[in-house]
């Protein structure tokens, strides 16, 4: 079994070997069958696992070998195999093997085909990693090794600076997290002098609520989450990231790498049940962002920059859903999310893709009857997303504002109003880009054409997971078994322990909660369609004069030059100071100048050598008087 | 046996070098008898690992009424060193064959003397003997530098050795001083230098005396400032035997010689020494940020990583003086990496000033590749050789101080800064004017890298065989600290 486990991480980093040493050699139609396939035969072998998976429930942790050995340090490459690790493998691998075959047909043309797909075998390799590890450092080397594919594919298209700028701000972003996510492994270890995870759980349960070290701890693991899981304040590197091909961000910026930050905490579910405050902070956070991102959103023109913002707000949600112990609610968002933005961004770049990398949707409209597998799987997943039932994104949503109507009254409030502003852009979007007539030019028009099948089936079957994905866990309330909270149990056991017992709400209120939530929902719907389908939409040009918070909005709230004037420009600013002052002018200064004075002191000194040899014979016995004199003082 | 080979052969070889006169000859000699001398610290690595663990000791009578004699040995952390040494040193032959340097002979001749000298300091098991190799480095140095360098090469290199022979003056007094405070019959044997009776006061001298010349070396900072100029001014094979091998002499030095010698003062004065080290880590990033010569770059980012080895020697911890015993090797080989493809896109694009680049991944993706690899390393991305290190590092400086590693970790966020600000502006992007023609690696060039690829993943991975050679040597050095 250990074997096969190793090779779900193997076959992706063979594909990126193969891929990536002999990359020019590497025929196009090899390139399409060892990309996606490697893929495939993770997500086959995860398939094998999952229905053998009771065998694992003696031994979970596979020894591969030992990577740091120091002493009491030890740290081994060993992969985990539980419910939680199960779950994110059949999402990296399932969804991502329908990317990559998605990509067979986007990326067609593209005269980098081959480093592409190697790049995202390598991603999927390093996420695997991420997902299986049984200790922090080797979820922390996925962690980073995400973080570098990600770089390398939002830059993928390197000739276009602007693009090379969002891949090095999101690599610097998630750094400046990783830093939080270093020192956070640091405290654990000198605390609990181990990094696996088994350890580190078993020893924390004793400890009390609040101890102030696990809440250090939880805190910094949590900088590293709100760097990769784009959180307020380290969000601004998603909206960039975009500039990478549209699968990239169909499978990074959506489907995985950007859950990372939910997983390792729902990992480390322990740890954070006994942080109470790292708790509330994270619950603050999630919130705000998802608000924040979510408003955003209304206001943005770019196709695929209102995905991202709104997959910045629904990251939040899964925040919000950890802060109040809906470990099991996030991960099912996590998983629903991953199928119907997968879908969203796919049918977004099928719609590009037709418009001939149009990304703008006051340029679209009107596409429904010319791409209708793309309109119909695209309406699934706005549906999905906003959160209408049955289909996927209605269970997992309300899961998680159950929970938190449980824990506070306000913080549903503001979740729901979360959820109205999603209703009300998705739909926007929807509306903008496929109902009414067709706003592109002339040229575009003629070159409309659906996507080919093998972008097409990814989507049917997107679509049919964003549908169908809400049966994974349907509550009681409608005779469902809540099959994905049994399965994840064990992971959440203790937790579910340790932290005050879930306020139970009576079935009725929980109907009423539904029905207040889905009544606004609908209402947004219809207000979108009174403004963007019923009447000729307000489409104003970016130079166009608006009212103040439109602009605001539309400005993204200035966050990104704001950064630019309270962090680039000092530290830019600081550089320059410290070269051409501090060491020019100072260090460098000063250096010389001992260096002269000892020039200086040579030139002086040297006329005492006059060559008298009386005024030697003078100097010698002052100095033996001077001797004498000083040791009878002494 | 081995360790004196290890000492004489590169000095044999740099002699023969001067008698032959054609051009091809000298670099196959050259190339040949450095991988011998390779291929000899191989055998003496599994020589170590395998039979003795008896530090494969060399002893001779020199000057044996002053005391002096002819120890040399090796426990697991010179061997390190040796090392790496050895393995660095055919790679810089290698990549000194695009150059057709004048009077080849002297050149390549003068690269085995330092060698030589190189693998003396790290073996010498006696103080004098260890001083005269510490100086005896600095010759062929400076006139590798001297002789083959840039624009205002002789100021810069004449500010570089005064600087370094000022720092090693110091330390000769204090060696001195040192070996009347030792037991009788007074000796420079390493374990009698290790049993000087010192007093408080006298401890302060020497640890003063001795950090002098090894800051100077290393560079910490304020005391840098010949650094970035020589770095720069260099030719290339100088620039990598400077920061590849040279500024491992000031950090195996305070191992070696200072933390036995006057423990007491280095646990006094370990927190001025940390914070001068983090300063320089804050200051030199920072600086980096805003260099346009690639060269210089480097030099500034080197004494950011450098500083971090020095302030994790200094948390006398185990795992920080792991961690600087394996980020020795790893900067070793990284920012030889790192000079080699500077020096590679010099040679074909006649600049190494970053604004006059860019696209160069477009023509030369095998080139682009290996850069990135290299990059990697230094940004110290886990699997990597930089990352073992650097986590190491962090985490020792972590259990002295939290505040302090928190400081110091910022290094991970600014060395992506800046080594992603070079890359993007050199690599990607449009082809300017200058990189319009370049050419990729050809096949020559692409085996230099090969074993520096190696090695960054290899110590990245499998760092078990580094880490535990030098362990016990480690734990006794820091033995000495109670």
């Amino acid at each position: 079994m250990t074997l096969l486990i190793t090779l779900i991480p193997l076959f992706p980093l063979l594909g990126f070997l193969v891929l990536g040493l002999g990359f020019r050699s590497v025929p196009k139609k090899l390139t399409s069958l060892i990309g996606p396939g490697t893929i495939l035969l993770s997500f086959i072998l995860s398939l094998i696992i999952f229905f053998n998976f009771r065998q694992f429930a003696g031994s979970p942790v596979q020894h591969l070998f030992s990577w740091l050995r120091i002493g009491p340090l030890d740290i081994p490459f060993a992969f985990l195999i539980d419910p939680l690790s199960l779950l994110m493998l059949l999402v990296v691998t399932g969804v991502g093997f329908l990317i990559h075959l998605y990509s067979v047909g986007y990326m067609k043309d593209d005269p980098g085909y081959n480093r592409f797909f190697a790049y995202m075998n390598l991603f999927v390799f390093f996420m695997l990693l991420l997902v299986l590890g049984a200790n922090y450092l080797i979820m922390f080397i996925g962690w980073e090794g995400v973080g570098l594919c990600s770089y390398l594919l939002i830059g993928f298209w390197f000739k276009n600076q602007a693009f090379n700028n969002a891949a090095k701000k999101a690599f610097i972003m998630n750094r400046i997290g990783d830093l939080g996510f270093l020192l956070g492994m640091f405290l654990l270890f000198t605390t609990f002098d181990s990094l696996s995870f088994d350890r580190v759980f078993t020893l924390a349960k004793s400890m009390p609520v609040g101890n102030p070290v696990i809440v250090a701890i939880t805190m910094l693991l949590f900088i590293g989450a709100i760097g990769k899981s784009a959180q307020i304040p380290l969000y601004t590197w998603l909206p960039d990231a975009m500039a990478g091909p549209t699968p990239v961000s169909a499978l990074i910026h959506a489907a995985t790498m950007v859950t990372a930050g939910v997983y390792m905490i729902a990992r480390s579910n322990i740890l954070y049940v006994l942080a109470p405050a790292t708790m509330a902070v994270i619950g603050i956070t999630g919130l705000a962002t998802a608000l924040f991102a979510a408003s955003i959103a209304i206001f943005q023109n770019d196709i695929k920059k209102i995905l991202a913002y709104s997959t910045i707000s629904q990251l939040g949600y899964m925040f919000v859903g950890l802060s109040v112990g809906a470990f099991t609610g996030a991960m099912f968002h996590l998983t629903t999310h991953a199928f119907f933005k997968a879908l969203l961004f796919l049918g977004a770049g099928s719609v590009i893709h037709a418009l001939g990398g149009e990304q703008d949707i006051r340029n679209m409209g009107g596409l429904r009857t010319r791409l209708p597998k793309t309109y119909w799987t695209f309406l699934i997943g706005t549906i999905a997303i906003a959160g209408i039932p049955p289909l996927s994104g209605f269970f997992s949503k309300d899961e998680i504002l159950l929970h938190l109507f449980g824990h506070s009254f306000p913080m549903w409030l503001l979740a729901v109003i979360g959820s109205l502003m999603t209703a009300f852009y998705m739909f926007r979007l929807l509306y903008l880009t496929f109902f009414r007539n067709f706003r592109g030019t002339e040229d575009q028009i003629h070159h409309l054409h659906e996507s080919p099948p093998v972008m097409t089936t990814p989507l049917i079957i997107l679509a049919a997971l964003a549908a169908l994905g809400g049966l994974l866990n349907i509550p009681e309330i409608f005779n469902g078994g809540s099959w994905l909270s049994v399965f994840l149990a064990p992971v959440f056991a203790d937790a579910a322990s340790l932290a005050a017992p879930p306020v139970t709400i009576s079935p009725g209120a929980e109907w009423l909660l539904m029905a207040v939530t889905l009544t606004g929902v609908i209402v947004m719907v219809f207000w979108a369609w009174t403004r963007f389908v019923k009447r000729q939409p307000e489409l104003l040009p970016d130079s166009a004069k608006r009212p103040f918070l439109v602009n605001l909005l539309s400005k993204k709230y200035y966050i990104d030059e704001l950064y630019d004037h309270i962090i680039v420009k000092p530290i830019l600013w600081l550089s320059r100071f410290f070269h051409e002052v501090v060491e020019i002018r100072f260090i460098d200064r000063f250096v010389n100048g001992v260096g002269n004075m000892v020039v200086w002191t040579g030139n002086t000194v040297r006329y005492i050598q006059t060559g008298n040899v009386g005024f030697y014979m003078f100097m010698m016995i002052l100095g033996v008087i001077l001797i004498l004199f000083l040791n009878i003082l002494i | 046996m081995l360790t004196v080979i290890l000492i004489l052969f590169p000095l044999a070889l740099s002699l023969i070098l001067l008698a032959i006169r054609q051009e091809k000859a000298i670099r196959q000699f050259a190339l040949a008898g450095s991988l011998i001398e390779f291929g000899v610290a191989v055998a003496a690595f599994i020589q170590y690992k395998t039979s003795c663990h008896c530090n494969l000791l060399f002893s001779a009578d020199w000057l044996a009424t002053l005391g002096v004699s002819l120890r040399f040995g090796m426990d697991g952390i010179s061997l390190l060193m040796v090392m790496l040494t050895t393995f660095l040193v055919p790679v810089i032959i290698l990549s000194s064959f695009n150059h057709a340097y004048e009077r080849p002979s002297a050149f390549y001749s003068l690269i085995l003397l330092m060698e030589m000298a190189l693998v003396g300091v790290f073996v010498a098991f006696d103080g004098l003997i260890f001083y005269i190799f510490w100086e005896l480095a600095l010759i062929p140095a400076y006139f590798i530098c001297a002789v083959w360098g840039g624009n205002d090469r002789i100021r810069i290199t004449f500010k570089f050795f005064i600087f370094t022979f000022v720092g090693s003056l110091f330390m000769l007094v204090a060696l001195i001083y040192l070996y009347f405070r030792t037991p009788f019959p007074h000796s420079f044997d390493f374990q009698s230098l290790y049993s000087a009776t010192l007093t408080p006061v006298e401890q302060a001298w020497i640890f003063a005396a001795f950090f002098l010349a090894f800051a100077i070396k290393i560079p910490i900072f304020p005391l840098h400032t010949w650094q970035p100029d020589t770095y720069t001014v260099a030719p290339a094979a100088g620039s990598m035997l400077l920061a590849g091998i040279m500024l491992k002499m000031g950090i195996y030095g305070m191992i070696r010689w200072m933390i036995p010698i006057c423990h007491q003062a280095v646990q006094q004065f370990a927190p001025v020494v940390i914070i001068l080290s983090i300063t320089g880590i804050i200051y030199a990033s920072v600086i980096a940020i805003r260099q346009s010569d690639m060269k210089r770059l480097v030099a500034y980012s080197s004494i950011a990583h450098v500083g971090l080895i020095a302030a994790g020697v200094f948390a006398l911890t185990p795992w920080a003086m792991e961690g600087a015993v394996i980020q020795m090797v790893s900067h070793g080989i990284n920012i030889v990496g790192l000079f080699i493809v500077i020096d590679l896109i010099e040679q074909r694009t006649g600049s190494r000033t970053i604004g006059e680049l860019g696209g160069i991944a477009l023509k030369a993706p095998r080139l682009a590749a290996v850069f990135m690899i290299i990059l990697l390393g230094s940004i110290a991305l886990p699997l990597t050789n930089g990352f073992t290190g650097e986590f190491l590092l962090l985490l020792g400086l972590f259990e002295y101080s939290k505040i302090f590693a928190a400081i110091a970790g910022v290094t991970i966020i600014f060395s992506a800064v800046y080594m992603l600000w070079m890359y993007q502006r050199t690599m990607l992007g449009k082809t300017s004017e200058a990189t319009e023609k370049i050419s990729d690696l050809s096949l020559a060039e692409t085996v230099i890298f090969i074993p520096l690829v190696i090695m960054i993943f290899w110590i990245g991975i499998f760092p078990g065989l580094f880490l535990d050679i030098a362990l016990p040597d480690v734990m006794q050095i820091l033995n000495f600290i109670k």
